[in-house]
């Protein structure tokens, strides 16, 4: 089983992917940009509902018994889908995925295909096996053709474009759709891509789309999206096939209730979307004739056996845990090498991947839990990245990995009073080649990655714990000027310093 | 009250002032304080780096050292989040029941500072006096970890001379997160240079917050740009009062 996401298994480590994006001080400022304007929005949006948390703690719920029960749930849908006229494909890897949809393109005599947005279809890298295939994929999500157009890639779950700004759209568009003169006003922008696309929507007879819910009871397929251009893909063709992950099924369809007014809030800060089309199988004479739903394993049943981190497969594709994520706001997705970035991308890469590759992301975090207190599904994200170190330290790294020492070595000094107290004289011994008028600058190995740009102060003289016991043996009571005297000290040694 | 001091293995070694200012301000509010010399290291960074294994002897210790305590105090909100976060799951993988039950009669004794001084105190002025322009960071595990919400800065809005200034972003993550500012230094430093420049923007001369990790991180940065600006943990602010400080002795 060959799994793939996207690039990722030969990506470069995060660290090293993101010292380009570092330095892209345009890039650094649209994602900026936009990330804060569509956290603010979404912060508007959350606190005029005062459900809010009991909708988060339903949504999370829900899928948490749909995972359970997922494989009944899965044959509901089978059989729900097909009783509809649909047909029902299962795809175990990315590479079977792309096998079954050429196939049923070239079984209809198509050779081009119109697209929706989905991040399955880059998981899987639908677009090079469709050209591999002699088969044309248009991308119609105006953001996905920005990023097509530009030979670029996607940068943000729900806003692939994120690291564009208008005026490096106009020039995408300029060159690439043969508009010279194209300005840079948004309605002019739009029209323009309207204009490309419209003939597209004509002209080509398969629609490709991913999905954001399957409902099992119905065996419904909903999208939700704000242009209308998904809306063209699903009706106007002949042919529709639509990817999906097998996480993405929902037992009821009451409990899209819950999830229609979770995610538009969470993904672009609205109270509904847009474009909200949900269609079930085939209906004579209206809309597509032939319906396929392609459904993606690809690693996921390997996260479904790992109880600790079995949340992961709750994520409803919101973005919301990129956009408030402060790694993420300094690179913009690409760093992270994989169609998911931000967060989820961080636990979601890994594991498809088995740990094989990607074994720098849950490394990308500062675990500072702004995803978690977002998520409208209450995925622990911090917890899974924890937990997805622990698998990387105890699969990969080697006992003599210069960290894996460090860790040995510091656990034994902590496990005891003794070596701790003798580790603190020591390094107050050790430092002094290093120290230079009460600071340290340049530290040496591992820390000098502090002290590139940080400084850190000399140990002092004293520990806590030799004040604490040359005050017991004193008997002095804890004068109020110690302290005191520390921080004039700290007060002196600053406006000598700065 | 006994108040068992957890000091944390770095305030121990880097940072005795914070710990001696935690002692001044316990004491002279009235209760007493226990220093288990035993104590080392609640085992955060081995845990969140991924090294769990060797966390667990250092849980076990903790909660041995601790566990007759009356209350407990640790001025580091990282250290308390991996204790009332970790802990109990630890010890439930650990198949050690005696173990569990230790933890779990354990937790509710546990406080972080302002914590200790609002909930179990149930103060919220405790006569300090600091005259400086001041500006408070919240940090990552104190606000969505353990929640404190305002807690600390209404400790500070009740210290006499302060000029206490908003930070903007005042809970965005500084960019420190333990290992990550080494593994992904640069990254890192990207994260710090906005948070510097949020503190610079107030124009305090102090930062503070209730983490001393997180304050030598930005510390570190503005230290290195000689910003003049410079960082003293919620207890140096909260320990001195008035009769403390004679004219100008903080200038
Ligand atoms: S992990 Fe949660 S916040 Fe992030 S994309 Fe998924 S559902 Fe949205």
């Amino acid at each position: 089983m060959t799994i793939r996401v996207s690039e990722a298994e030969h990506a470069q480590s995060f660290q090293k992917a993101a010292l380009p994006l570092l330095e892209d001080a345009q890039l650094r400022k649209n994602v900026r940009h936009a990330t804060d304007v569509i956290q603010s929005k979404r912060g508007i949006v959350v606190g005029g509902t005062p459900d809010w948390q009991d909708l988060r703690t339903a949504g999370s719920a829900i899928k948490a018994h749909t995972l359970r029960y997922l494989d009944q749930y899965l044959l509901q849908f089978e059989k729900a889908c097909t009783a509809a006229g649909g047909q029902v494909h299962w795809a175990g890897d990315a590479d079977d995925a792309n096998r079954i949809i050429v196939g049923l393109v070239q079984q209809y005599g198509g050779t081009e295909v119109i697209k929706i947005k989905t991040m399955t279809s880059e998981e899987i890298g639908l677009n090079e096996a469709l050209d591999h295939a002699g088969i044309r994929a248009h991308e119609t999500d105006l953001a996905e053709v920005i990023v097509q157009l530009g030979g670029d890639k996607s940068s943000h779950i729900v806003a692939p474009a994120v690291h564009k700004n208008r005026s490096q759209v106009r020039q995408i568009f300029r060159e690439r759709m043969n508009l010279p003169d194209l300005g840079d006003d948004p309605e002019e922008l739009t029209a323009a891509a309207r204009h490309y696309l419209r003939e597209k929507f004509l002209r080509v007879k398969v629609g490709v789309s991913g999905a954001n819910f399957l409902v099992a009871e119905t065996g419904s397929v909903c999208i939700v999206e704000s242009e209308g251009n998904g809306r063209m893909c699903l009706t106007l063709p002949n042919v529709l096939i639509s990817i999906a992950g097998i996480e993405k099924i929902i037992p009821r369809f009451e409990d899209m209730e819950v999830f229609l007014q979770l995610l538009p809030r969470s993904a672009t800060g609205e109270r509904m979307n847009p474009y909200n089309s949900l269609w079930t199988g085939v209906r004579n004479g209206d809309g597509p004739q032939h319906f396929h739903v392609v459904l993606l394993d690809n690693g996921r049943t390997g996260i479904l056996a790992d109880p600790e981190s079995r949340q992961t497969l709750q994520c409803i594709r919101c973005g919301a845990c990129l956009n408030t994520c402060p790694v993420y706001r300094q690179t913009g997705g690409h760093a992270y090498g994989s169609s998911y970035s931000g967060p989820i991308g961080a636990i979601v890469t890994p594991q498809l991947l088995q740990m094989r590759q990607a074994q720098s992301l849950p490394f990308a975090s500062t675990l500072c839990g702004a995803c978690y207190e977002v998520c409208p599904v209450k995925i622990n994200i911090p917890e899974v990245l924890i937990h997805l170190r622990g698998r990387v330290v105890r699969e990969q790294k080697s006992a003599l990995d210069p960290e894996a020492l460090a860790m040995k070595t510091a656990a034994a000094i902590f496990t005891s009073r003794t070596r701790f107290e003798a580790a603190q004289r020591l390094g107050r011994i050790a430092q002094w080649p290093m120290v230079s008028h009460g600071w340290m600058r340049n530290l040496p190995g591992l820390l000098g990655n502090w002290t590139r740009v940080r400084d850190l102060r000399e140990l002092p003289k004293q520990t806590f714990r030799e004040w604490w016991k040359a005050r017991a043996k004193t008997g002095s009571m804890p004068g109020p000027s110690t302290p005191l005297r520390a921080a004039r000290k700290l007060a002196q040694d600053v406006n000598d310093h700065a | 009250m006994r108040v068992s001091l957890f000091i944390t293995c770095y305030n121990d070694t880097l940072f005795p002032a914070t710990g001696q200012a935690v002692v001044h301000l316990i004491e002279r509010l009235g209760h007493t304080v226990e220093f288990p010399l035993e104590q080392t290291c609640c085992g955060q960074m081995h845990y969140n780096t991924g090294y769990q294994q060797e966390a667990i002897p250092l849980m076990r210790r903790f909660v041995d050292i601790f566990r007759d305590a009356e209350a407990v105090c640790i001025p580091s909100s990282s250290c308390v989040a991996m204790i009332r976060d970790h802990y109990p799951k630890m010890a439930a993988e650990s198949s050690d029941p005696g173990l569990t039950r230790a933890v779990d009669e354990l937790l509710p004794r546990i406080y972080e500072l302002t914590e200790l001084l609002v909930h179990c105190f149930g103060l919220e002025d405790v006569g300090a006096y600091f005259p400086h322009r001041v500006t408070y960071h919240a940090s990552c595990h104190s606000q969505r970890s353990l929640h404190l919400g305002d807690l600390p800065l209404r400790l500070l809005r009740n210290v006499r001379g302060i000029d206490l200034v908003d930070l903007p972003n005042i809970d965005r993550c500084c960019g420190f997160g333990g290992t990550f500012a080494i593994k992904m230094g640069d990254i890192s430093a990207a994260m710090l240079a906005e948070k510097m420049k949020d503190v610079e923007n107030t124009g305090a001369e102090v930062v503070t917050a209730v983490d001393t990790s997180c304050l030598m991180h930005i510390f570190g940065g503005l230290h290195r740009a000689r910003a003049g600006v410079r960082m003293a943990h919620i207890a140096e602010i909260l320990a001195p009062t008035e009769s403390d400080v004679g004219e100008g002795a903080w200038a």
